[in-house]
């Protein structure tokens, strides 16, 4: 598939990637882009749960890591369906790939922009819900650090899923059966760190282990989201 | 390898380990529960109901073989475009899902009374759920996409994926001291259970292994004969 006798543009990979970055992001929040919702979804999901369970602050405590960790997550397989898909539909997937980034470079912009558009907005709201929520003081900076230090793994993970099913027509509810399986080890150190440090214990195990997890969502899910690029656009 | 490439030769293999995984099946899965039910002691501490373990433990040992199995065939499929392997993953994994739902409900059964909670979410019961949704979701990829042969590659690699979660099952245990025992049978200074017990349970684990083979071979074999169909209705229509 790869034309060898192409005219060499000039233009250097680095050059390309770092491009291909900046116009995902310009994308994402452009009017209509994914991060906007995301971060609506964010909000209003988050803000649910005082009408659900009822606005007892202790109940509200007690719960709320797990709740904007759980949300966060969601919020994050939301806006994963069209990671791929759109470029895909128009075709311009087909140009990006054969440019000097490649599959690989593809792959790693477009996740790298998905965490920095979308992914991590939520690590940097998620304070300002945790106040809502009543969470304890003592949990605040290891929130942020836990979600710092696990999106990357949702990012990453997400878009295997995303890119197992850019061919699939309706392929979001799909996409979410395979992904949110493959989540509960983020989602368990995540809100394992939160629950450590509101309860004065220690939460550097569990954030060592959530590093751990990003660390290997790395080398797995980029290799795995550039097998099912490949496969989907052969 | 390559030389089972050709389905007459997998039929071939198939037609010979056949009768033998049959009996085997048979003989060690009604030895297995007769020991198992009736003629093995009860447990000075759990009862009777020890005896949901003789179904449970074997269980969750062959969710993960099948998951072990159907990861090789993705590999294979993969890396060596071996027609066979995409057609033994898609065979093994409703068996594979199949034993790992068994042995989630036969633990939440076992649980009931034992724990006094049909279930708990400790390392171990948690893992084998992941287990049982990524088998869910394997199955789903290869539903959804038309083709078959990218559905089954694409289904290859979320089952390549998924492999990390198969030391967490084994270590949860170890990992994260909750209610779920841990290994006693499976263990470097060998098993700690009684004779009695294990005969029963090995049995059983023998029975399910042949039960494996009998329904992978039947699987494939059906497999292999809707592509043969589908080739022949087609030329059918083409030269009809």
């Amino acid at each position: 598939m790869v034309m060898t006798h192409l005219p060499k543009i000039n233009v250097s990979s680095a050059g390309a990637f770092w491009a291909l970055v900046r116009r995902d992001v310009h994308l994402a929040w452009a009017q209509g882009g994914a991060s906007t919702l995301t971060i609506g979804f964010f909000l209003i999901a988050v803000s649910l749960f005082p009408f659900g369970v009822g606005p007892e602050p202790q109940v509200l405590a007690r719960i709320a890591p797990g709740v904007l960790w759980v949300i966060a997550l969601l919020a994050c397989v939301i806006s994963l369906d069209r990671l791929y898909q759109a470029d895909f539909e128009d075709g311009s997937l087909d140009d990006l790939v054969l440019s000097p980034v490649g599959f690989l470079g593809v792959v790693c912009a477009k996740v790298l922009a998905h965490w920095l558009s979308t992914t991590l907005p939520l690590a940097v709201l998620a304070p300002f819900l945790g106040v809502m929520m009543n969470l304890n003081a003592d949990g605040f900076v290891v929130l942020i650090v836990s979600l710092l230090i696990g999106t990357p793994a949702l990012s990453l993970i997400g878009s295997v899923g995303a890119a197992l099913t850019v061919a699939v027509r309706r392929g979001g509810v799909l996409m979410s059966l395979i992904v949110l399986p493959l989540y509960v080890p983020t989602l368990i150190f995540g809100v394992g760190a939160v629950d450590a440090a509101v309860n004065l214990v220690d939460p550097l195990p569990h954030l060592a282990l959530l590093g751990a997890v990003s660390l290997m969502a790395i080398v797995a899910g980029i290799w795995a989201s550039v097998m099912a690029l490949k496969l989907a656009m052969e | 390898m390559h030389r089972f490439a050709n389905p007459a030769q997998f039929n071939r293999l198939a037609d010979s380990v056949m009768p033998w995984a049959f009996s085997v099946m048979v003989l060690t899965l009604a030895s297995g529960l007769y020991f198992a039910l009736f003629d093995s002691p009860a447990d000075y501490q759990q009862g009777e109901s020890v005896r949901i373990m003789y179904m449970h433990v074997p269980a969750a040992w062959m969710g993960m073989f099948v998951y072990m199995v159907m990861a090789v065939a993705s590999f294979t499929a993969l890396v060596w475009r071996h027609p066979l392997a995409l057609i033994a993953g898609k065979a093994a994994a409703p068996i594979g899902a199949m034993f790992t739902a068994l042995a989630l409900i036969t633990g939440a059964l076992w649980g009931k009374p034992m724990w006094g909670t049909y279930w708990v979410w400790d390392g171990r019961l948690t893992s084998v759920l992941v287990q049982f949704f990524l088998y869910l979701g394997y199955m789903a990829l290869w539903q959804a996409v038309e083709d078959d042969e990218k559905a089954g590659r694409a289904a290859s690699i979320l089952a390549l994926v998924g492999v990390v979660n198969i030391p967490i099952i084994k270590f949860s245990v170890d990992w994260w001291n909750t209610l779920h025992q841990p290994a006693s049978v499976m263990r470097l200074d060998g098993p700690t259970i009684h004779s009695d017990m294990l005969w029963p349970l090995l049995l059983v684990a023998v029975g399910y292994q042949a039960y494996f083979v009998v329904a992978f071979i039947w699987r494939m074999r059906l497999e292999i004969n809707l592509r043969k169909l589908s080739v022949m209705r087609m030329n059918e229509v083409a030269g009809g």
